[in-house]
């Protein structure tokens, strides 16, 4: 399912003091299966720019065009493209409602008009894809811990089978053990069923090691929109706007420096290690 | 759709109105309100409508803006209205059934709108120019002699300023949490009345563990900070009176003995 955003603006308020341009001219296009990463400084729009995928927010100019059809349409369906776009919030256990986990689960298949039964076999799945144990199934969701809430949230995202599944800061707040529990998993539910997946993050080595394209964003607008190892070539730049690159890059930028015939390309720590092996490896051998 | 509701909210912007010490603006609502019921005819109408239109320009705030917070009392005003018109007693006009349109009723009615609308605006005037905050510190050093009598005066205004403050923040959350629910399938708008209030549970179950959740956290935290209400507490900063408002109270108190004058000399 690919989406097309052309020349998308938004405005906040707009004819009041409040009044915030949240993003300026956007063009992305957001091809099928890929694996994309949105970074960005706290207000730079990432989070406005996803609430634009599914239709919680209308562009104040511009349009949107998925699988070819403008969702701007007086005949399109926003129910259609809820269903299709799935939207995962951030600190999404904020959401949760229901008596049961399995219940709350089951609140999106159901409200796509799917029968008891088939929300239950979707809501299985789902909640068996985000490793949650099966024991918990008939719990509140309020004696959850913070990672567990997050799991059955995406959970409940999830099990609406989206062609495209969207996260606003899926690891935030969580300890290093939760986060990459749940970076792995996304990344297995990308390999296992082909869906488009974009991660909104600001921690660079959670983007690099995931995501096979970068899209950064400044104040509003796209700064830079490639693979990890382009988009952390400009390390400097995105210094400048208040982000970073992974450690690894400045490692190799360093031992470059200091004169040692590395490539600057390594984004996460397995392929800095390949690299340093071509170096330093050979001399091992050799001795 | 939900940042449309405008009273208590601020609208920040640097005028003469917006400097003023809170207790004077405090009393200034009060003088209008005064007014506005004090008048009958149509030059006390005249004059009231001078003031309002005065301190609105003065106060550099929207006049747009400013309107948005009467569509919320619309329905209220309608009400009064038709009330007013058939239930008045006296000249009958027009009749249908067992209800009279009367002269006096429409009199009244027109009077009545004025006054509602006025009063809105006057109290609208007073909360988009004055931060919650401002508010409360005023309201608790103008209460503070009712601490004699055992009033906790300080405890009152602190839970206000608390209340007053979530209110954008619980706002805000219902914001999200319907958009989180909308994006898992929840329809708000569409069904019969039962429907919808079954749509709401998604909403305000959430909304209420967030609620319970932050009152919670604000009252630790006030707690780690040693809060232990207003004995021997300072403020960082203390209201003080400024010339603009001494000048401000001869204005209004000018105003008020002036109206009643008006209405005396000129009862029509």
């Amino acid at each position: 399912m690919s989406i097309i955003i052309d020349k998308v603006n938004y405005i906040y308020g707009q004819g009041t003091a409040y009044e915030k341009h949240a993003l300026r001219d956007i063009n992305l296009k957001i091809e099928d299966g890929q694996f994309i990463g949105i970074i960005g400084h706290t207000g730079s729009g990432k989070s406005t720019l996803i609430q634009h995928l599914n239709g919680l927010l209308k562009a104040t100019s511009g349009a949107i065009y998925v699988n070819g059809e403008d969702i701007y349409d007086k005949d399109y369906k926003m129910s259609k493209l809820r269903t299709q776009v799935g939207l995962v919030f951030q600190y999404p256990e904020h959401q949760l409602f229901e008596t049961t986990i399995f219940d709350d689960v089951c609140f999106g298949p159901m409200n796509q008009g799917l029968s008891k039964d088939e929300a239950g076999l979707r809501a299985f799945e789902a909640l068996r894809a985000v490793g949650l144990p099966e024991e918990l199934y008939d719990q509140s969701p309020f004696d959850l811990s913070g990672g567990q809430k997050r799991r059955v949230a995406i959970a409940g995202v999830l099990a609406m089978k989206p062609q495209v599944l969207v996260l606003d800061e899926p690891t935030a707040g969580l300890d290093p053990k939760g986060r990459d529990e749940i970076l792995d998993q996304i990344a297995d539910i990308h390999k296992k069923t082909n869906s488009t997946v974009v991660l909104v993050s600001h921690s660079m080595e959670d983007v690099a090691r995931y995501v096979d394209r970068i899209i950064v964003m400044n104040r509003g607008s796209v700064m830079f929109d490639d693979t990890p190892t382009e988009v952390f070539r400009h390390y400097k730049e995105l210094e400048q706007i208040g982000l970073a690159a992974p450690q690894v890059t400045y490692l190799m930028h360093e031992l470059r420096e200091k004169g040692y015939p590395v490539s600057c390309d390594a984004t996460t720590v397995e392929e800095a290690k390949e690299e340093l092996l071509k170096l330093f490896g050979k001399d091992r051998v050799s001795r | 759709m939900i940042r449309d509701i405008t009273i208590g909210q601020y609208y920040p912007a640097k005028s003469p109105i917006h400097a003023l010490d809170p207790r004077v603006k405090l009393f200034g609502t009060f003088v209008f309100l005064i007014s506005v019921f004090a008048y009958k005819g149509i030059v006390g109408f005249a004059v009231v409508t001078l003031f309002l239109a005065l301190l609105i320009g003065l106060s550099k705030v929207p006049f747009r803006f400013m309107v948005k917070g009467l569509k919320a009392i619309m329905i209220l005003m309608l009400i009064t209205g038709v009330f007013n018109l058939f239930l008045t007693p006296g000249e009958v006009i027009w009749q249908i059934w067992k209800l009279k349109l009367t002269k006096e009723g429409i009199a009244a009615a027109i009077r009545m709108t004025i006054r509602l609308t006025y009063l809105i605006l006057g109290t609208s005037l007073m909360t988009l120019t004055t931060t919650p905050n401002q508010l409360t510190d005023g309201l608790e050093k103008a209460l503070k002699p009712l601490n004699k009598i055992h009033v906790p005066v300080h405890e009152i205004a602190m839970m206000m300023s608390i209340a007053l403050r979530f209110i954008p923040i619980l706002i805000e959350e219902t914001d999200k949490i319907m958009k989180a629910q909308m994006a898992r399938g929840a329809n708000f708008d569409e069904g019969n009345v039962i429907q919808k209030a079954k749509a709401l549970i998604p909403l305000l179950v959430p909304l209420f563990v967030s609620a319970f959740r932050r009152a919670n956290d604000l009252a630790l935290a006030m707690e780690a900070r040693c809060y232990q209400g207003g004995d021997g507490r300072t403020k960082m900063k203390p209201l003080v009176y400024t010339s603009l408002d001494a000048r401000a109270y001869v204005v209004l108190v000018a105003y008020l003995v002036f109206l009643i004058a008006l209405r005396v000399v000129l009862p029509f």
